[in-house]
C-alpha cells in the first residue's frame, strides 16, 4: 500500500493490480513483506490484549476478573500467538522486504510459494483463535503443551490446535526454503558469502534451523493426534508410552526455536549499530562464526528445559555444560557490538535507541539464562517467575525490540517518508520503561518462590505483581503510539533521501525511497 | 510551598505503597533454606549472580562510556578499526575460564543432590489433580493432603488468611536429623513437588518414580510451604504443600497416632449415622473435595465439569452414583475417591449430593453400603 508508484523503474507498466486482489494474488516480495508485517502487528495486539487480561487478573491476590480455566487459555494462547503469530512472521516479513534488496535480487526466488506461505497464516490463526468461542474453550495446557495434559486431559479444541500448528509449520518451512534459495542463488555478482550483510547471514542460518526443527514440531503434534484419536500411546504411561518422550521431542524443536526468534534480531542490530556509530561492524567474520556456533549448540542443549524431570546425572551434567557453552559465542556478539560503538561517532535516532536497549536488556536476559544453565540452581528457578522474567527479557526487549528497531530503520525506505523522530523517541522511552517495570520485578517474585502459570498467588507476592501489571499497561498502551506513528508515516512526512541515514551502507540504500515496486531488474555489481 | 506539595505528594506515594505492603515483605532473593543442599544452591546462585553483575558492569561500563564520549554531537570522529584477532581470542578465552570455574562447584552440588542412598525415611508422593498423596513406605501410614483455603477467600468474599493458598488439611510430617527420600510420581498429568526451603523440586510424572532427598538439621523444626510447579490443569495454582519438620521423637509419636486414627476411621465405618449427621458432614467433605470442580452450589464449571444439581447421576440410580464417586471415570478429570476418602466421608458426601441443591431424593447412603460397594 506504500509502494504503488513505480515510475523510477522500467517495469512500471506492470505495477501492482488494483484493489484487494493485489494483495491476494501478489507475488511481489515487498507486498508480501508488508502483509507479513501487518499480520504480525495485528497478532501482537491480540496476544498483547491477552497478556493484559492475564496481568489484570494478577494485579492483586484473589480471583477478580476471570476464572482459572480461562486464565489457562489466556496464557496458552498468549504464548502461541506471540511466538508463532507475532515474532516469527515479523521476521519473515522483514526478510521478504530486505533480503532481496540487500543481496541485489529482483525478488524472492520462489514468488508464488511466497504468496502461499503468507496466506496460510491468517487461516491457521483464524482457526486457533476460533477455538476461544467454542464450548470446550481454547487450548489450556500452556504453549509448551506437555502431554498428557494436552492429550488425554485436553479439551476437544486440541485437534484444531494441532491442525493450526501443522499449517504454521508448513508456512514457516516454505518461507525458510524461499529465503535460502534467494540467498544462495540470487546474490548480485561480486557479493560473496562473506560480503553479505549480517541480517542476511543470520536469516540464512535461521532458515536452516527452521527447516531442521519445524518437521520435529509437526512430528510431535502428529503423535499427539494419534494418541487422542487413533488409540496409540506415545505419551500415555498407562499404554506403555512415555510422557517424558514428549518433552524431549518438543524441546528438540523448542530450543532451536528460541534461536529462530533471536538470530534475525542479532542481524538487525548488527546493521543498525554500525550505521549510527558511523563505523564498520567490529569482527564481521567472528559474528558469522558466533552465529553459526549458537545455531549448532542450539541442537544439543534442549534438555536444560527438563532439569527437574529426573534425567540421569550424566545427562544432566552434559546438558549443563553444553548450555553454559552458549554464553561464549553470545558474549562474543555482545563484545563486538560494544566495540563497534567504541570510538565511533554516535547519534541516537530511534532505531539506534531500540538497538542499544536491545544490547543491554538482551544481555540481562542472557545473564539470567546463564544462571538458569547452572543445573543445581535451576532446581530452584525452574517453572517460577524467574524463568518468565528471563524469556520475556530475551523475547520482548530482545526479539521484539530488534524487530521494532528494524521497522524504524527501514521505514523511510519502505514509505519514502521519515517518521516523526520525537514521536519515535517517545515510543521508545515509554516502551523501555514499560518493559522493565513489567519484567524486572518478575525476577524477584520468581526467586521468592512464585510458580509460573498460576491464576492466583500467596500474599507475599502481591506488591511486585501489582507493579508488573502497571508496567504491562504502560508497555501495551505505548504500542498504540507506534501504530499511530506508522500510519502517520505511511500517509506522509518529510521526504526521505535514497541514502536515508548518513552512515548507512549497503545495496538497499542505493535504490530510491520509497523503494519502487520492482528493484534490481538489472543486478548491481558489488566490488 | 514547594516543600508542602512535596510532602503531600510523598505521603500519597507512601500511602499507595503501604496499602499492599500491609501483607507483604518485598522478598527479593531466593531463600537460603534449611538444608545443606539448599545452602549450596544458594551459594551457587549468588556466585553466578555476582559474576554476571561484574561482567555487566564492565561491558555496560564500556558501552555507556562510548555513548557518552563518542557521540557525534560532541564532535567525535569515527575511527575505522573493525578487527582484532587478539581481542576476539581474549574475550573467548576469559569467559571460557570463568565458565569452567563455575562448572566445578555446580557439578559437585549436583552429584550431592543425586545421592539418594542411605535414606532413613521413605515417603512416596503422588500428584493428583489437584492434591498430593503421601505414603510413608513401611510405616503403614498414608493420606491425601488438600488445600484448605476457602473459595470465599479466593473470590474475595472473605478476608484472606495469613497463609492464603499455602495451607492444607494434612501436613506431610518429617523428622529432623534424618535423611528423607522422596519418591515422586503422579496419577494423571505431570505435577512438580516443590518446597523452596529444602530446595527439592522434582516433576511428578505418571509412569515414573523420581527420587529426591532432604536432610533437615536438628533445630530446624518448623513449617515449610511449597506449591505445585508444573502446569497440571485448572487448579494448578491450588495444590500447595506444607512440610512439617518435627524432632525424631515427635515423628515416632505422630506415626503411632496416624495408625490409631486410621483404625478408628475403619471402625467408624461400622457405626450408625443419622441422615442429618451425614448431611452435615457431607457438606464439609463436598466443600473440600468436590466444590473446586463441581461448584459450591453443584452448578459445575464450563463444559468439562458437569453440574450435580439435577444431574441424572445424582438423582438417579444410587449404585451407579456410588460407583462413579468410588471409581471415577477413566479419561476424565473425575477421580476415584475410594482411596482418598474414608467410608464415612464417602457416605456423607454422596448423601449430601443426593439431597442438596434441590436433588431431594430423600436417600441416605450409609458407610456400610460403601464398604459393600468396595468389596
Amino acid at each position: 500500500m506504500t509502494t504503488t508508484t513505480a515510475h523510477h523503474d522500467d517495469h512500471g507498466h506492470h505495477g501492482p493490480a488494483k484493489g484487494i486482489m493485489r494483495w491476494v494474488l501478489t507475488t511481489n516480495h515487498k507486498d508480501i513483506g508488508t502483509m507479513y508485517l501487518w499480520f504480525a502487528f495485528t497478532m501482537l495486539f491480540i496476544g498483547g490484549t491477552m497478556a493484559l487480561i492475564i496481568r489484570t487478573e494478577l494485579f492483586q491476590p484473589g480471583m477478580q476478573l476471570i476464572e482459572p480455566e480461562f486464565f489457562n487459555q489466556m496464557t496458552t494462547m498468549h504464548g502461541l500467538i506471540m511466538v508463532f503469530g507475532a515474532i516469527m512472521p515479523a521476521f519473515v516479513g522483514l526478510a521478504n522486504w530486505m533480503v532481496p534488496l540487500m543481496v541485489g535480487a529482483p525478488d524472492m526466488a520462489l514468488p508464488r510459494m511466497n504468496n502461499w506461505s503468507f496466506w496460510i497464516l491468517p487461516f491457521a490463526f483464524g482457526m486457533l483463535l476460533m477455538t476461544l468461542f467454542t464450548e470446550a474453550g481454547a487450548p489450556n495446557f500452556g504453549w509448551t503443551f506437555y502431554a498428557p495434559l494436552s492429550t488425554t486431559y485436553a479439551p476437544s479444541s486440541v485437534t484444531f490446535f494441532i491442525f493450526g500448528v501443522h499449517m504454521m509449520g508448513i508456512s514457516s518451512i516454505m518461507g525458510a526454503i524461499n529465503i535460502i534459495a534467494t540467498i544462495l542463488n540470487l546474490r548480485a555478482p561480486g557479493m560473496t558469502l562473506m560480503k553479505m550483510p549480517l541480517f542476511v547471514w543470520t536469516w540464512l542460518i535461521t532458515a536452516y534451523l527452521l527447516i531442521a526443527v519445524m518437521p520435529v514440531l509437526a512430528g510431535v503434534v502428529t503423535m499427539m493426534l494419534m494418541d487422542i484419536h487413533f488409540g496409540t500411546s506415545f505419551f500415555d504411561a498407562a499404554g506403555g508410552g512415555d510422557p517424558v518422550l514428549f518433552q524431549h521431542v518438543f524441546w528438540f524443536f523448542g530450543h532451536p526455536e528460541v534461536y529462530i526468534m533471536i538470530l534475525p534480531a542479532f542481524g538487525i542490530v548488527s546493521q543498525i549499530i554500525p550505521t549510527f556509530a558511523r563505523k564498520p561492524l567490529f569482527g564481521y567474520a567472528s559474528m558469522v562464526y558466533a552465529t553459526s556456533s549458537i545455531a549448532f549448540l542450539s541442537f544439543i542443549v534442549w534438555a536444560h528445559h527438563m532439569f527437574t524431570v529426573g534425567l540421569p546425572l550424566q545427562t544432566e551434567l552434559f546438558f549443563m555444560y553444553a548450555t553454559m557453552l552458549i554464553a561464549i559465542p553470545t558474549g562474543v556478539k555482545v563484545f563486538n557490538w560494544v566495540s563497534t560503538m567504541f570510538r565511533g561517532s554516535m547519534t541516537f535516532e530511534t532505531p539506534m535507541l531500540f538497538s542499544l536497549a536491545f544490547v543491554v536488556l538482551f544481555t540481562i536476559g542472557g545473564f539470567s539464562g546463564l544462571m538458569l544453565a547452572i543445573a543445581p540452581a535451576d532446581f530452584q528457578y525452574h517453572d517460577t517467575y524467574f524463568v518468565v522474567a528471563h524469556f520475556h527479557y530475551v523475547l520482548v526487549p530482545g526479539a521484539l525490540f530488534g524487530i521494532i528497531a528494524g521497522v524504524y530503520y527501514w521505514l523511510p525506505k519502505w514509505t519514502g517518508n521519515y517518521y516523526n523522530e520525537k514521536l519515535g523517541k517517545f515510543h521508545f522511552w515509554m516502551s523501555f520503561i514499560g518493559v522493565n517495570v513489567t519484567f524486572f520485578p518478575m525476577h524477584f517474585i520468581g526467586l521468592a518462590g512464585m510458580p509460573r502459570r498460576i491464576p492466583d498467588y500467596a500474599l507475599q507476592f502481591a506488591d511486585f505483581n501489582a507493579i508488573a501489571t502497571v508496567g504491562a499497561f504502560i508497555f501495551g498502551l505505548s504500542q498504540l503510539v507506534f501504530l499511530f506513528l506508522l500510519i502517520k508515516t505511511i500517509r506522509g512526512g518529510e521526504k526521505a533521501t535514497d541514502q536515508v541515514w548518513e552512515g548507512a551502507e549497503g545495496l538497499e540504500w542505493t535504490v530510491p525511497s520509497p523503494a519502487p515496486y520492482h528493484t534490481f531488474a538489472e543486478p548491481p555489481h558489488v566490488k | 510551598m514547594f516543600s508542602r506539595t512535596g510532602q503531600r505528594l510523598s505521603s500519597v506515594v507512601l500511602g499507595l505503597l503501604s496499602a499492599p505492603a500491609a501483607f507483604a515483605d518485598w522478598e527479593l532473593n531466593m531463600p537460603k533454606g534449611v538444608t545443606e543442599v539448599s545452602q549450596s544452591i544458594y551459594d551457587l546462585h549468588m556466585l553466578i549472580f555476582w559474576i554476571c553483575v561484574w561482567i555487566g558492569v564492565v561491558v555496560f561500563g564500556v558501552m555507556f562510556y562510548s555513548i557518552f564520549a563518542h557521540r557525534k554531537s560532541k564532535g567525535a570522529k569515527a575511527s575505522q578499526f573493525h578487527e582484532s584477532l587478539g581481542l576476539e581470542l581474549l574475550w573467548t578465552a576469559v569467559p571460557t575460564a570463568i565458565l569452567i570455574a563455575m562448572a566445578i562447584p555446580a557439578t559437585s552440588t549436583l552429584i550431592e543432590m543425586y545421592d539418594t542412598t542411605d535414606a532413613q525415611v521413605d515417603i512416596k508422593i503422588t500428584g493428583h489433580q489437584w492434591k498430593w498423596q503421601y505414603d510413608y513406605l513401611g510405616e503403614d501410614v498414608g493420606f491425601f493432603s488438600n488445600m484448605t483455603t476457602s473459595q470465599d477467600e479466593i473470590y474475595d468474599r472473605a478476608p484472606k488468611g495469613e497463609n492464603y493458598l499455602l495451607e492444607v488439611d494434612k501436613h506431610v510430617v518429617v523428622p529432623t536429623g534424618q535423611k528423607i527420600r522422596f519418591l515422586i510420581t503422579a496419577n494423571d498429568v505431570i505435577h512438580a513437588w516443590w518446597v523452596p526451603e529444602i530446595a527439592v523440586k522434582k516433576d511428578a510424572i505418571p509412569g515414573y518414580i523420581n527420587e529426591s532427598w532432604a536432610l533437615i538439621p536438628e533445630g530446624q523444626e518448623g513449617l515449610y510451604r511449597g506449591q505445585c510447579a508444573e502446569l497440571c490443569g485448572v487448579d494448578h495454582g491450588f495444590m500447595p504443600i506444607v512440610l512439617e519438620a518435627v524432632t525424631a521423637e515427635q515423628y515416632e509419636v505422630w506415626l503411632v497416632d496416624q495408625r490409631a486414627a486410621a483404625e478408628a476411621e475403619a471402625a467408624a465405618a461400622l457405626g450408625d449415622y443419622s441422615h442429618e449427621e451425614l448431611m452435615t458432614k457431607g457438606e464439609e467433605v463436598y466443600a473440600r473435595s468436590c466444590a473446586a470442580c463441581h461448584g459450591a452450589e453443584g452448578g459445575g464449571m464450563g463444559s468439562v465439569f458437569p453440574a450435580l444439581a439435577g444431574s441424572p447421576i445424582a438423582t438417579g440410580d444410587m449404585a451407579a452414583h456410588i460407583d462413579i464417586v468410588l471409581n471415577g471415570t477413566p479419561g476424565t478429570a473425575m477421580q476415584a475417591f475410594a482411596v482418598q476418602l474414608s467410608e464415612v466421608d464417602l457416605a456423607a458426601v454422596i448423601t449430601y449430593e443426593r439431597n442438596a441443591w434441590g436433588n431431594d431424593t430423600g436417600d441416605t447412603v450409609t458407610p456400610k453400603m460403601i464398604l459393600d460397594a468396595k468389596q
